[in-house]
């Protein structure tokens, strides 16, 4: 017999995912709009932001109304308490996609400024990441919830790299600035959703395995997971 | 088992029986569940437990052929809450009832093991079942309290140990609905009887009945199933006053009472512990996945 508990929760799990869809999409298609010099896609992004946020108060507000309906415990508890966080990632993000739009659409008023190699890696990498956070989610899956959390750091390297790249630019040649300035952002954002990919790896994390993992140093130091029985109570 | 014997009252006959009741105090101070190591010692069974007053340890009980608890160990916190759960016919009241011997009212009834009160075990032949009662104080799911007046009620354990005088008396009364957190409601009706107040009234009079006698541990069957959530409220609230003094334990169907109110959970089922711990855990990331059924609604 399906509760209607059940159902609500996995009503929450659906919204989940058709928000994280739409701010995948968003970042895709901001990125691509960069590459072609696409302006309409950059416009269809800025407006799906509407979409994301009717999405985030949607599941909020589902989320809370399954704790006040049926005060949920344990497994069920930490899922709607990581969801809760998670919405907010998510709409970060899709924030951040709508930030690198409004850029591209500047940008493609001027010439290119030179051709785009790390940039498309980052975005690469980064969507990975976001895909496979979300994924993470789905299947419960903390192995690859932690391999997310230790992929930060690579994104956080390419960053740097490509900040001393657009200095040189703009050091070189003054009239660059603008465009360097435009290109930097979109790094930042793209560094920014890496970080809101991690944030929801740890969200997983916490909800599969009830293990709070953030603030605990080098990604690299993360302790491994021990699936089956989670944290452990100090024996006396 | 006779309900009438559950009355109160039992609980103070004899119990001015100083000498035997010093004996109990005197032990040495008990250890963990002595028994196990700390390797041998499953960490959802055995949390750590700094100062138990009660150390139960291997204890097993049978009602005629019929075993109902299946060697239960665990040590209770003093001052501190702790809360049975557990579906209907786990044994978690049948646990309750060891405390203070509640089950040698029922006629086939057998029980091994033992349950350690600071260090002594209260089945040793020679324990005065009457002084334990008065230091291991009861309520019950029904508020039953005696026809007489409110003061009557909770003056009652004190007449017994024979102080008589309204002067030693007044005191008592006082401090005890105070310590209930009846006092303000009742203090101008304290000669009515106690049969016409609420029950959630009625309830707080029998707590404050038995902390008149000074016990050192209260024992609570279901105290707030026949209430109110107003009257629940009030009792789970009186509850985090009275810790700072006695020792609780709870036994209760209400899993969000549980969880509000102890500051450990036991899990029972089929007579068996399986699982015991800081009841923030075990509500938030149980350890073992029967619990997590349980308490998440997925049992069966």
């Amino acid at each position: 017999m399906e509760r209607h508990f059940d159902q609500d929760i996995d009503g929450i799990r659906q919204l989940v995912l058709r928000m994280g869809g739409i701010v995948e999409r968003m970042i895709a298609d901001s990125l691509r709009s960069l590459l072609e010099r696409d302006d309409a896609r950059a416009e269809q992004v800025i407006r799906s932001d509407k979409e994301v946020d009717v999405l985030e108060k949607e599941t909020d507000e589902l989320c809370l109304s399954v704790l006040a309906r049926y005060h949920p415990m344990a497994v069920d508890l930490r899922l709607i308490a990581a969801v809760m966080k998670m919405v907010n990632d998510l709409e970060r993000m899709g924030d951040s996609a709508v930030n690198i739009a409004q850029g591209v659409l500047l940008l493609n008023r001027e010439p290119p400024l030179k051709p785009y190699i790390d940039l498309p890696r980052m975005a690469q990498l980064v969507q990975n990441m976001v895909r496979e956070s979300l994924d993470s989610f789905v299947q419960r899956d903390t192995k690859l919830a932690l391999d997310i959390c230790r992929r930060d750091d690579q994104i956080d390297a390419l960053y740097k790299q490509l900040f001393r790249e657009l200095l040189t630019f703009m050091i070189e040649d003054p009239k660059t600035v603008t465009r360097a300035l435009h290109l930097l952002l979109i790094a930042r954002n793209l560094e920014r959703i890496a970080d809101h990919a991690t944030n929801i790896a740890e969200d997983v994390i916490y909800y599969v395995e009830g293990r709070d993992i953030r603030h605990l140093g080098k990604a690299a130091d993360l302790p491994p997971g021990s699936p089956s029985t989670g944290s452990e109570v100090p024996i006396a | 088992m006779i309900v009438s014997h559950a009355d109160p009252r039992s609980n103070l006959r004899d119990a001015a029986d100083a000498p035997r009741a010093a004996g109990l105090r005197g032990a040495p101070a008990p250890t963990l569940p002595g028994l196990l190591t700390a390797t041998e010692r499953d960490p959802a069974l055995h949390p750590k437990i700094d100062d138990p007053i009660l150390v139960v340890n291997d204890l097993k009980l049978w009602y005629g052929q019929k075993q109902a608890l299946h060697g239960l160990s665990m040590g209770i916190a003093k001052s501190k809450i702790t809360a049975f759960i557990g579906p209907s016919g786990c044994g978690k009241s049948t646990f309750l009832r060891c405390f203070n011997r509640m089950n040698d009212l029922v006629d086939d009834c057998r029980i091994e093991g033992k349950i350690l009160f600071e260090g002594r075990d209260i089945f040793e032949p020679g324990v005065d079942v009457n002084a334990l009662r008065k230091r291991i104080g009861m309520v019950f799911q029904k508020s039953n309290p005696f026809p007489k007046s409110i003061y009557e009620n909770v003056a009652y354990g004190c007449r017994i140990h024979g102080v008589n005088r309204r002067a030693e008396l007044d005191p008592i009364v006082e401090r005890s609905l105070q310590g209930a957190a009846l006092w303000d409601e009742v203090k101008d009706r304290l000669h009515e009887s106690a049969l016409g107040l609420s029950g959630g009234q009625q309830q707080r009079l029998c707590i404050a009945r038995a902390i008149a006698v000074e016990p050192e541990v209260i024992l609570l069957d279901e105290p707030c199933s026949a209430l109110d959530p107003i009257a629940t409220a009030k009792i789970e609230e009186l509850m985090q006053e009275l810790k700072k003094s006695y020792t609780l334990v709870i036994v209760t169907h209400n899993m969000a009472q549980a969880s509000r109110c102890s500051d450990y959970t036991a899990f029972m089922y089929l007579g068996k512990m399986i699982e015991y711990g800081l009841t923030e855990k075990l509500f938030l990331n149980p350890m073992k996945k029967q619990t997590e059924d349980y308490i998440t609604g997925r049992f069966g």
